[in-house]
């Protein structure tokens, strides 16, 4: 069996606790363990997948029991896609936290850590309640993150968005008893199968499960109308932390996808598709209302935050068109706006904290320094986040445009993306020309707070990661059309984890209803 | 009749927990939340349909089993439910030291013709 697929929860897991055990240690050498794990972490992603690449999805059985009955890691191409971004992201946050915040910041090289934990696990996790688990995970993790430093803003934000979470688990562990009620599995591979065998009177149960998953997911990818708690929480985070976290909502964006094409997907019968009359509504208003707040920001950490909602506002419109070009551009739309959200929260942090008591409020205050390279940092990622050509927000919205042609959906879709790209734009450039422009005090602040040659760095990396998605747009292209269509097709998925022959191992339907 | 009086019970539980979480002061939202959870573990234990007096393994002597799965997850579900009521109870304490309120939101509301801690 093929162990590395353990490796991005176990790696993570294993540093963090020994992270904890130091965390007494000079913060230097927290700093150096934190970036071998996160590097190897970069590692071990890219190994897996090179190996997913050929098609057949990796699964490692944990402890040997043999599915559905045990507990299985499922690595398929979306995946190891998803596992490869986060591993991308995490080092130029790392690095910019490193740059002397996270001295003051406590136990935050553990606590990041455990974030990456519950990020890798909920993207391997094969069966339901272990996404529930590192769901868990990532969210104490991120409570713990977006408290630091304990200021009044972030314990408000953050009392809200462990409240709703809570709740939501609690969705979520009835949505996933309900399905095991009836259907007597937990596995999703085997769920795929015993979805399309329910019986008719349990169908409208299925359709309740389903449904309420869909809200729950809904809650961590923010759509409308559960967002409410993202933009305080986003905006009040300290910067590092913000960045993290536009991988968070891209977890639940990953939960939908894998519940409407694997248990809810085309071979379900009549649960068939059971999402897609409420989701292509709800992603067009999500786009519209988080493009429409940015555009109204009243600072930049606010307007960043709005921008990631509308970012999962696009990705969602993908996936509800549906289709392999749709979500083929969705997950290249998805890769291309959580780097260059996280890039954004970096700027804004950087500006605000060279402008004294103004911080990043976008309102005419002192000059900052650096006004050059942070101008031309902040121009990069506003336009590429609006979509201006040739940037990745371009390309990935382009294919959007494209994939859905000739589909009943195409004059909403065009209106509300090409529409909300405008104001993405304006609303970048109202807020660049104020803060960098509109100087009224003209002397520079001090250098004490110039970024550090490390935070550049950081800011570069994100950048060049976005200049890559240009620059090797059809690798990265053909990967994710391959990825779609293996979505599409989720019987790779199923075989890989249940193997070929796979009558006789599942124990006969339950008679349904309570005995 | 067994059945019957586990969801009147369960609606009752989470129809109390629902009305808690939706007060305006952080202590009963712990508890709405805590009532919730609760519900939600029994829920899952009847989903394993509810078998009195079978033992949670085959045996050959065993006429009937009761699923073990749903008790698996009870206990990882209670854990869970455990540490995360502890740590929001944490966190409403601290927020009202911070900002002398124990309101949701962190401040006392704008009292508009009604006395204050009526919400």
């Amino acid at each position: 069996m093929n162990h590395l697929l353990v490796a991005p929860i176990l790696l993570p897991m294993f540093t963090a606790a020994l992270l904890l055990v130091l965390h007494r240690a000079p913060v230097v050498m927290a700093r150096s363990v934190n970036a071998a794990a996160t590097l190897s972490l970069f590692a071990a992603s890219v190994a897996i997948l090179t190996q997913v690449e050929s098609g057949t999805p990796l699964v490692y059985q944990v402890g040997n029991w043999p599915p559905p009955f045990g507990i299985v890691l499922v690595a398929d191409r979306l995946s190891a896609f998803l596992l490869l971004l986060t591993a991308l992201l995490a080092p130029p946050v790392l690095l910019y936290a490193a740059q002397g915040w996270d001295a003051r910041a406590r136990y935050f090289h553990p606590l990041f850590l455990f974030q990456l934990m519950g990020l890798n696990g909920a993207f391997l996790a094969g069966d339901l309640f272990n996404l529930f688990v590192f769901f868990e995970i990532l969210l104490i993790a991120s409570y713990c993150l977006a408290l630091q430093g304990l200021v009044v803003e972030r314990l408000r934000a953050t009392l809200h968005y462990a409240a709703i979470n809570i709740a939501a688990s609690s969705v979520f562990l009835m949505a996933v008893s309900l399905l095991y009620g009836i259907t007597g599995t937990l596995n999703m591979a085997h769920l795929a199968e015993r979805v399309a065998l329910v019986r008719t009177e349990d169908v409208a149960l299925v359709r309740v499960a389903g449904l309420l998953l869909l809200g729950v997911f809904s809650i961590k990818a923010a759509l409308f109308p559960l967002y409410f708690w993202l933009p305080a929480l986003y905006s009040n985070a300290p910067a590092p932390v913000a960045a993290l976290f536009s991988m968070m909502t891209k977890v639940g964006v990953y939960a939908i996808i894998r519940i409407t094409t694997l248990i809810y997907g085309a071979e379900s019968g009549v649960l068939m598709e059971l999402t897609s009359p409420w989701l292509l509504p709800i992603a067009l208003i999500t786009l519209v209302l988080g493009a429409l707040s940015a555009f109204g920001a009243g600072r930049l950490a606010t307007m960043t935050a709005y921008l990631t909602i509308a970012s999962v506002g696009t990705i969602l419109t993908a996936v509800s068109i549906g289709g392999a070009a749709a979500f083929s551009a969705g997950l290249y739309y998805l890769a291309h706006s959580t780097l260059v959200i996280a890039l954004l929260f970096l700027i804004g942090d950087l500006i605000g904290r060279s402008r004294g008591d103004m911080s990043d409020q976008i309102h005419p205050g002192p000059q900052i320094g650096r006004a050059a390279g942070l101008g031309l940092a902040f121009l990069f990622a506003g336009t590429t986040v609006a979509g201006v050509p040739p940037l990745s927000g371009f390309l990935g919205k382009f294919m959007l445009l494209q994939s859905v042609n000739g589909a009943m959906a195409v004059v909403p879709v065009w209106t509300v993306i090409l529409a909300t790209s405008l104001l993405m734009l304006v609303g970048c450039a109202r807020a660049g020309s104020i803060v960098l422009w509109n100087v009224t005090d003209p002397l520079p602040s001090d250098s004490a707070h110039a970024p550090r040659a490390g935070e550049w760095t950081a800011l570069a990396a994100l950048a060049a990661c976005s200049l890559l998605l240009v620059l090797f747009a059809g690798p990265v292209k053909h990967y994710t059309d391959e990825t779609a269509a293996q979505l599409l097709s989720p019987d790779s998925y199923i075989d890989a984890v249940l193997g070929p022959q796979r009558e006789g191992l599942v124990r006969p339907l339950q008679t349904g209803g309570l005995r | 009749m067994m059945e019957l009086m586990v969801a009147i019970g369960l609606g009752i539980v989470t129809a109390c927990g629902l009305y808690l979480i939706l007060r305006g002061r952080t202590f009963p939202v712990v508890l709405g939340l805590s009532l919730i959870s609760y519900a939600v573990n029994l829920f899952i234990l009847a989903m394993g349909r509810l078998v009195p007096e079978a033992p949670p393994i085959i045996t050959e002597e065993a006429a009937r089993y009761s699923d073990p799965i749903p008790q698996a997850l009870v206990l990882t579900a209670i854990v869970i439910s455990f540490g995360m009521t502890g740590f929001l109870m944490a966190l409403a304490v601290r927020t009202w030291h911070q900002t002398g309120s124990d309101h949701v939101d962190g401040a006392e509301p704008k009292t508009v013709g009604r006395p204050a801690g009526t919400s």
